[in-house]
């Protein structure tokens, strides 16, 4: 059995400039696995190759058996990736609750339908309601998602990356910007909707990386440097010289 | 409470059967079922645009193709041709060949938002307007296609014969249609539309493709459209190029936006009070389309929610209690009031120069508020120009005033507990 999310020599040019060079990844099922890098590392056109934003310029990637890598980001959604975004990518004039019931209808099977109406479908609420309950933002469920919060929006955005209850979860730095006390009601929140499910993770805060990962890459330049567990990481002499530095965290 | 959620639309079907019986009056009749038919129209277009975020430039396309496909339809049906269909129904003939061409274009237009989609809306509306004055065995050029509605006895003794009995037509589409579309704002299709209006890209990291329901409002669109269209096809027993024209659509995207797009009921607003003053005002001055677009240009500028926008602000006031809603009476006539002076002053110019640059006008004398009023004399010029600037210097003044108002008063509503 290979794993959930297969990377296989993966490569991405933007003209001349080559921001991935050969990524080869491969994530197990159910493991919560973090990537981290200093900026400009590719992380984020990582998740675009794998979550189908832009195609690789080379290489294959894998959900499962699957070969997903020239599929579109909805049909890649629909086998069961979900992602969310290091800007708050939300639907700001609908209403905190439609933006996590949109993240549900397609999942639940009710796709393009246009006989049926959302407030009779008994699923689609239940899913909704729990997740806004686990997000924290039940009681905000009327307001227009443009009138959240920072922190608020960041809740949302992950509630409706999750809505759909996709098996392999990619989070792209959820908790940038937060405060202290906000950072810690986010990772036990991930922790949560991640339960038995496969995560992967981009994170900048170093506490929340070792918290969280079972296992973490460290990204530099496009490549992948190293993948090894926090305490192998930690010790990695290549790691501290490459992207740590002497007075890490 | 499904009472409460009935009531509007009981209170709408009340209001269409009762409506012949206070404005009986030939032009009247008239008048009411094309803002009927064109309640529907501009509530289809809102699918695209408020519910959509799509920018059409050319839906009057399926709401005149729909229209001439009707008449042809008629005309056949006078000749035995075809299949009968009751005029009853005709309406969804049109609905249907507004769907088929919303299906075939949409398919094109709506792989693309924004303005690319704005652009190619525009080339169809131009292209279908050169078709049908080119293809004149089809489309009868200038001169349009004439259809009789009068084809012979329906349920009940009906004819549509009178015009009273085309009202209650029109008027009935008009119900089942904005319940329809109403309804439709309520799916899942009608969720992820404003999800892809929103934000498109998003959209297809849950599953969907943007293209894809666009495409199917586009449709669904076409298909309320082409109803309208064949209701018009009705009504006027005439369709020409003007009802596929540019202008047609110009003309209903100016009702949604000045009624508000972000409100169901924005369009129904707007076609009513837009067509309302074009049918009143087209007799009463030349200068009407000018108007349209200071109009058009003014709710663009200050009011972007369009006039339900400008209801829909003070919702949260009265909701918690109408009284709340008293403290901004004053200042509100205030504005009001400046306001009106400001606007007589300068339709009253806008007459006065109308009339001196118009060659062709046989008149030999201007009447302006009821009043003979000489271009060629000093003392109109200073009155409206004395109305226009002490109006304009009023509005300012009392302008902060008025928003102060409603500021406190949506503070003193969000103060309390609901209930």
């Amino acid at each position: 059995m290979s794993g959930a999310l297969t990377l296989a020599g993966l490569r991405k040019s933007f003209g001349a400039a080559e921001i991935i060079r050969g990524v080869d990844l491969e994530i197990e099922d159910g493991e919560r696995h973090a990537i981290i890098g200093p900026n400009g590392a590719g992380k984020s056109t990582l998740y675009n190759l794998i979550s189908g934003r832009f195609p690789p310029s080379a290489g294959r990637v894998h959900l499962y058996d699957t070969d997903i890598t020239d599929k579109k980001a909805f049909d890649i959604n629909r086998l069961g990736l979900t992602r969310s975004f290091q800007v708050t990518n939300i639907f700001a004039r609908m209403s905190v609750l439609d933006n996590v019931r949109c993240g549900c209808l397609y999942a639940l099977g009710h796709r393009y339908a246009w006989w049926k109406l959302v407030g009779r479908l008994q699923d689609v609420n239940e899913q909704t309601a729990s997740i806004l309950r686990d997000i924290g933002l039940w009681e905000k469920r009327e307001l227009p998602a443009g009138l959240l919060s920072y922190a608020d929006q960041r809740a949302l955005e992950l509630g409706i990356a999750i809505a759909g209850g996709a098996n392999v979860i990619l989070l792209d730095e959820p908790t940038a910007g937060m405060s202290h006390s906000e950072v810690e009601q986010a990772v036990s929140l991930i922790r949560r909707i991640s339960e038995g499910k496969t995560l992967l993770i981009v994170e900048h805060d170093m506490g929340v990386v070792f918290d969280l990962a079972d296992r973490i890459s460290v990204l530099v330049y496009g490549e992948i440097i190293a993948t090894g567990t926090p305490s192998e990481i930690r010790a990695s002499a290549a790691v501290q010289e490459a992207y740590l530095g002497t007075g890490a965290s | 409470m499904l009472i409460g959620r009935l009531t509007p639309w009981i209170a709408g079907a009340a209001a269409l059967i009762a409506l012949p019986h206070v404005f009986s009056s030939g032009f009247a009749l008239t008048l009411m079922s094309q803002i009927g038919l064109l309640i529907v129209f501009a509530l289809a277009y809102n699918m695209l645009l408020g519910q959509g975020g799509m920018l059409s430039f050319g839906h009057a396309v399926y709401f005149g193709l729909a229209g001439y496909f009707t008449v042809h339809y008629l005309n056949f049906i006078y000749e035995e041709q075809v299949p009968y269909i009751p005029v009853t129904l005709i309406p969804l003939f049109g609905g249907l060949v507004g769907l088929f061409f919303g299906i075939l274009i949409g398919y094109v237009s709506t792989r693309r938002a924004g303005t690319t989609f704005a652009m190619i809306s525009l080339g169809f509306g131009e292209m279908v307007t050169a078709l049908t004055l080119v293809l004149v065995a089809i489309f009868n050029g200038e001169d349009g296609i004439q259809a009789d509605r009068v084809l012979g006895e329906e349920l009940f003794g009906i004819t549509y014969g009178p015009n009273i009995e085309v009202y209650y037509l029109i008027a009935g589409w008009c119900l089942v249609c904005t319940l329809a579309m109403f309804l439709l704002t309520r799916t899942p299709f009608g969720r992820i539309s404003n999800a892809v209006r929103d934000n498109p890209e998003r959209v297809e990291f849950i599953g969907y493709s943007s293209q894809r329901i666009r495409w199917l409002a586009f449709s669904l669109s076409s298909f309320f459209a082409g109803i309208a269209g064949a209701l018009h096809a009705v009504n006027i027993e005439h369709v020409g190029f003007e009802q596929v024209s540019v202008i047609q659509s110009g003309l209903v995207l100016f009702m949604v936006y000045i009624g508000g797009t972000a409100t169901f009921v924005g369009p129904i607003i707007g076609a009513t009070l837009l067509y309302f003053l074009q049918s009143t005002l087209t007799g009463v001055t030349e200068a009407w389309v000018l108007y349209l677009g200071v109009l058009f240009v003014g709710v663009i500028m200050f009011f972007p929610g369009g006039l339900a926008g400008l209801i829909a602000m003070h919702q949260p006031i009265w909701r918690v209690r109408a009284r709340l809603l008293a403290p901004l009476l004053i200042p509100y006539s205030r504005f009001l009031a400046a306001l009106i002076v400001c606007v007589l002053g300068c339709i009253g110019l806008i007459e006065m120069l109308y009339f001196r640059s118009s060659r062709l006008s046989t008149e030999t004398e201007l009447v302006i508020y009821g009043v003979e009023s000489d271009p060629f004399s000093a003392g109109p010029w200073f009155i409206f120009v004395a109305a226009a600037a002490i109006g304009a210097f009023a509005v300012r003044k009392t302008y902060p005033s008025a928003v102060s108002a409603w500021n406190t008063a949506i503070a003193d509503a969000r103060a309390r507990p609901p209930g």
